[in-house]
C-alpha cells in the first residue's frame, strides 16, 4: 500500500513537471506490474482457458430457444438482414473480428451452439445468472453486461445467420 | 452504559407485556393503527403494486406528481410548466420550445387542476390535462409515456383558474379566467375596471386520436372572477358551469370589496349551442398572440408556433346559450354529480351549501322566469333553480366530490373537515377532521359519470405538526380515507410535493398495461440522432460543433473529442442505444451552464455547451447504469480560439 502511494506521488510529480508543453509525449510513469502475471508463480495452476476461447458444443444456454437447425447453405437474404440488425443494435459493443466491449462474433459457431448464441441475445439477464459460460464471460469482460436490445426471435435468428458468414 | 442498556431493555419488555395484556381494553388502543388493521389497508408489500394511480398537481412547482394509492408513495414527478434539471426538461434543445410563450421563454408555472380524459362519461386513461394559472396555459400529458406532449397558451385570460376540466367525451378541455382583464389588452386606468374588463371562457377542442388541442372559441363574459368549473354530464352534457365571485367588479381590496353581494353567480354555458353557432360562422376572429407547443415522440423534439388570432363570441349574440344562477356568497368549487342533475355551489362565505337542479334550470329557462340581467345575460331566480340546501354543514365549503353511491363529500377549509352528505335528502351522514385547512379532495374517477369509490383523499394547505419539522417550509399534507363504509375512516397521512391543488385519480389497471417501457430506436426520427456506432461523428459548421454521440452500457461513442475551440457553441446530441426497460444514461460536462441530460432508451437529447476555458474537460454518465458506470466517461479538448487543432474523435483508440 505504502509503496503504491509513493509510486502515485512520483507519478503526480512527473505529471506536474511535464505540464505546460504543447506537444506532450505519452509517458509511462509507472513501473509496477499492472497485469496479474504473478499469480502463476504463486500457485502453479493448470493452464486456464478463458471463457471466450472455451469450446462447448453441447450447451444450449437458458432461454426461449430450445432447438435450431441450420441450413446446409447460408441463407444470404437472411444474413443480409441479420447484418443490418447487427449494425444497428450490436456494434456499440461488438466488433465483428476483434474483442471490443464484448467478444467478437467471428467463428462463434465453432465454439457455441446456435441455441446458446440466440439465447444470449434474447435472454442475457438470465444467461449471466444461470449459464456457467455466460457467467464466466461476464467476469472475463470486466462485468460489462450484455445489454438486452429486445430483438425479436426472427431478428436474432438473422443475426445468427450473419455470424455464419464471418469467417 | 451496559447497565443502562440492560435496564432499558428490561423496561421495554415490561412495557410490551403491559401493552399486549391491555390490548382491546384500553380505550385509546382503538385509535391505534394496528388495533383496527388500518395499517394493513395501506400496506403494500415489497414488490406488490398499488391499486390506484393519483396525479397530484404540484401547484407552484409547476409540475405534476404521480402517486400510488393506498400507499401514498410518490413514483414520479412529471415536468410540465417548470424547468426540471433532473431530466433536462426545459434545458435541452428539444424541450426548451415547450416553455415558450407570447411573453418569451418562461421557466416556471403554477399548475392547478389535473383532469383525466374521458370517453362516454368515463375516464379512459389516455391523457391528463392540467392548467397553468399565472401565464395561462393548458398542458396535455400522455399516460403512456408520462411526458408532457403539448402546451397551448390561452390568450385574453389571466389567472387561468377555472380550468382544465374535460367534457364527457373529451370534446373540449375548458379554461376559464380568474382575473378579468381589458380585452384586447391595452393601456387604461385600473379604476375603470367596471364595465370595461372582461372574462374569457375558452373552449379548447381536443382531437380524438392525437389529443391535439386548438382553441375553438372564447366566450367573452362580464368582468367577474371565474373561479372554478365543471362540465355537465349525462342529461346535462352539452352545458358547462362556472362559479363566479367579485360580481361587484372590484379592482382593489377584494377581500372586502368582492364580498359585498349576498349572492354571486354560477354561469351556465350551453356550449353545444355556441359550438353550432361557431360552426355556422358565428363569432369573430380577433388578433391575438399565443403559442402552441407540441412535442413529437418520434423526433423527440418540441416545436413552438405562434398563433395570431382567436375566435371570440359575445354571449348576447347567441340567445339561449348563457344564464346566471344566483349562488350564495363567493362560491368556489362548482361540482356536478355523476347523474348530471345536481350542481353544487360551494359558497365559501356561506353558512349553507347550495345545490341547484339542472331540470329546474331548464324549466325556468323555458318559462323565461328571469330575475333580471347582467350585461344582457339573463339571471334566473335562486328559488326556481334550487334543488336543496345542506344546512350548516361546516365553515368555508370549497369543493365537493361524489362516490357514485348517492353520497357527496365536501371539504370545509375553515373548520378543517370533510363532510359526507346524502344527495336528495341533503342530510349530513358523517364528518371527519383533516390536518389542516383542506382545499380540494379527490375520489378516483371524480370528475366523471362513474366515480370509482373506495378511497378519498384530502389535500391540505397547512401542515404544522403533522411530520418531523423541516424548518419554516414544509411539504403539504394529504389524508387518505376509506369511504367504502357508512362512516369515513382515516387511513393514512402522507406528504405531497409543491402546493397541490387538485388531483385526478383512477384504478391502476388501464394505465399500468399501456405504460411505455422504451422508445424504439427504429422509430427515432431525431435529425441529430446517431442510431448506431457507425453514425457517430463530430461536425463543425462555422462556430457550431455538432457531436453525434451514442451511449450504451458503459461507454460514450465517441469518448475522445478534439478540435473544439473557445467561443464555439457545442451541441452534444446524445442518443441512448439501449433498448431495455429502465436503462437511461445521463450526460454532464464540467463547467456547463446548463442542466444534465437524462436520456431514455432509444431517445436523443441535445445539450448546448459554450466552453470558455482552454483545457481538457471530462464528461460522464450521471445515471448509475451498470457495474462499469464509473468507467463511463470521456474527454473533450478545448483549444484557444485561434488554434488550428482539427476536429477529430475516437473511441477505444488514441486520436491520431
Amino acid at each position: 500500500m505504502k509503496t503504491t502511494l509513493k509510486l502515485l506521488m512520483v507519478l503526480f510529480v512527473t505529471l506536474l513537471v511535464s505540464c505546460g508543453g504543447k506537444e506532450e509525449k505519452k509517458k509511462e510513469g509507472f513501473s509496477y506490474q499492472k497485469k496479474a502475471t504473478t499469480e502463476k508463480a504463486a500457485t502453479p495452476k493448470a493452464e486456464k482457458v478463458s471463457a471466450s476461447k472455451k469450446v462447448n458444443l453441447d450447451n444450449k444456454g437458458v432461454g426461449p430457444i430450445k432447438s435450431i437447425t441450420l441450413g446446409a447453405e447460408i441463407d444470404q437474404a437472411m444474413a443480409t438482414h441479420g447484418e443490418d440488425v447487427y449494425k444497428k443494435m450490436c456494434t456499440a459493443c461488438h466488433r465483428a473480428d476483434k474483442k471490443f466491449i464484448g467478444p467478437a462474433p467471428k467463428g462463434i459457431l465453432e465454439r457455441r451452439t446456435p441455441e446458446w448464441v440466440m439465447n444470449m441475445i434474447l435472454n442475457p439477464e438470465q444467461m449471466v445468472k444461470e449459464d456457467p459460460l455466460a457467467k464466466e464471460l461476464l467476469i472475463e469482460f470486466n462485468g460489462a453486461p450484455m445489454a438486452n436490445q429486445h430483438l425479436t426471435e426472427k431478428e436474432a435468428r438473422a443475426v445468427l445467420e450473419y455470424f455464419r458468414t464471418l469467417k | 452504559m451496559k447497565r443502562i442498556l440492560t435496564s432499558s431493555i428490561a423496561t421495554l419488555i415490561i412495557l410490551l407485556g403491559f401493552t399486549s395484556c391491555n390490548n382491546g381494553n384500553k380505550s385509546n388502543s382503538k385509535s391505534g393503527a394496528l388495533a383496527n388493521n388500518i395499517a394493513e389497508k395501506v400496506y403494500i408489500a415489497p414488490g406488490e403494486y398499488d391499486s390506484h394511480y393519483a396525479f397530484i398537481s404540484g401547484g407552484y412547482s409547476g409540475n405534476l406528481t404521480v402517486y400510488g394509492l393506498p400507499s401514498g408513495r410518490m413514483f414520479k414527478e412529471i415536468p410540465v410548466f417548470s424547468q426540471f434539471p433532473t431530466s433536462g426538461y426545459g434545458y435541452s434543445e428539444e424541450t426548451k420550445p415547450m416553455l415558450n410563450t407570447s411573453h418569451g421563454f418562461i421557466p416556471w408555472g403554477d399548475s392547478h387542476h389535473p383532469d383525466i380524459s374521458q370517453s362516454k362519461g368515463e375516464i379512459d386513461g389516455r391523457w391528463v390535462f392540467i392548467n397553468e394559472n399565472n401565464t395561462p396555459r393548458i398542458a396535455r400529458i400522455s399516460l403512456t409515456t408520462f411526458e408532457t406532449e403539448e402546451i397551448i397558451e390561452v390568450p385574453n385570460s389571466a389567472g387561468n383558474h377555472s380550468s382544465s376540466f374535460v367534457t364527457e367525451n373529451t370534446e373540449y378541455v375548458v379554461a376559464g379566467t380568474r382575473f378579468s382583464v381589458p380585452i384586447p389588452q391595452r393601456d387604461m386606468p385600473i379604476k375603470d375596471y367596471k364595465g370595461n374588463f372582461q372574462g374569457a371562457l375558452s373552449f379548447i377542442s381536443v382531437a380524438p386520436e392525437t389529443g391535439n388541442m386548438d382553441i375553438k372559441f372564447q366566450v367573452l363574459m362580464p368582468g367577474f372572477n371565474y373561479d372554478l368549473s365543471h362540465p355537465g354530464r349525462g342529461k346535462s352534457h352539452g352545458w358547462f358551469f362556472f362559479t363566479t365571485y367579485n360580481t361587484e367588479e372590484a379592482s382593489t381590496l377584494l377581500e372586502v370589496n368582492a364580498s359585498q353581494n349576498d349572492k354571486d353567480f354560477i354561469a351556465a354555458i350551453n356550449w353545444k349551442k355556441i359550438e353550432e353557432y361557431v360552426n355556422n360562422g358565428g363569432g369573430k376572429m380577433m388578433p391575438a398572440n399565443y403559442t402552441h407547443n407540441v412535442y413529437d415522440e418520434h423526433t423527440h423534439t418540441a416545436k413552438s408556433t405562434m398563433n395570431k388570432e382567436v375566435r371570440v363570441v359575445n354571449p348576447i349574440d347567441v340567445p339561449g346559450a348563457v344564464y346566471f344562477i344566483p349562488t350564495p356568497k363567493s362560491p368556489h368549487g362548482c361540482d356536478v354529480d355523476p347523474s348530471g342533475e345536481y350542481i353544487v355551489g360551494n359558497g365559501k362565505l356561506s353558512a349553507n351549501l347550495t345545490v341547484h337542479s339542472f331540470t329546474k334550470m331548464l324549466d325556468a329557462i323555458e318559462k323565461e322566469k328571469f330575475a333580471g340581467e347582467a350585461y344582457g345575460i339573463p339571471i334566473l331566480n335562486f328559488e326556481d333553480v334550487l334543488a336543496g340546501v345542506v344546512e350548516q354543514p361546516g365553515l368555508g365549503p370549497l369543493h365537493t366530490e361524489f362516490d357514485g353511491q348517492g353520497n357527496a363529500y365536501t371539504t370545509f377549509f375553515i373548520s378543517s373537515e370533510v363532510v359526507k352528505w346524502k344527495i336528495g335528502t341533503w342530510e349530513v351522514i358523517d364528518r371527519k377532521p383533516t390536518y389542516y385547512s383542506v382545499g380540494h379532495l379527490t375520489i378516483p374517477g371524480g370528475n366523471s359519470g362513474k366515480p370509482q369509490g373506495k378511497y378519498m383523499f384530502a389535500m391540505n394547505k397547512i401542515t404544522k405538526d403533522r411530520y418531523l419539522p423541516t424548518g419554516p417550509e414544509m411539504e403539504h399534507s394529504a389524508q387518505l380515507y376509506d369511504i367504502s363504509g357508512e362512516k369515513m375512516e382515516l387511513l393514512l397521512d402522507f406528504p405531497t410535493h409543491g402546493e397541490p391543488h387538485y388531483a385526478a385519480a383512477m384504478e391502476a389497471s388501464l394505465i399500468k398495461e399501456q405504460s411505455q417501457k422504451i422508445y424504439k430506436l427504429a422509430d427515432n426520427k431525431h435529425p441529430y440522432a446517431a442510431k448506431s456506432d457507425a453514425e457517430t461523428k463530430v461536425v463543425r459548421d462555422g462556430n457550431e460543433v455538432h457531436i453525434y454521440m451514442t451511449t450504451i452500457r458503459s461507454h460514450f461513442s465517441p469518448d475522445n473529442i478534439e478540435g473544439v475551440k473557445v467561443g464555439d457553441k457545442v451541441f452534444f446530441h446524445v442518443t441512448n442505444l439501449e433498448q431495455d426497460f429502465d436503462v437511461p444514461h445521463g450526460f454532464a460536462v464540467l463547467g456547463q451552464n446548463n442542466s444534465e441530460l437524462l436520456i431514455m432508451p432509444g431517445q436523443t437529447k441535445s445539450s448546448v455547451w459554450e466552453p470558455k476555458q482552454v483545457g481538457v474537460w471530462p464528461f460522464y454518465c450521471t445515471d448509475f447504469c451498470s457495474a462499469l458506470h464509473q468507467e463511463m466517461q470521456g474527454y473533450i479538448r478545448v483549444s484557444a480560439a485561434d488554434s488550428d487543432v482539427p476536429i477529430k474523435w475516437s473511441l477505444g483508440e488514441d486520436i491520431e
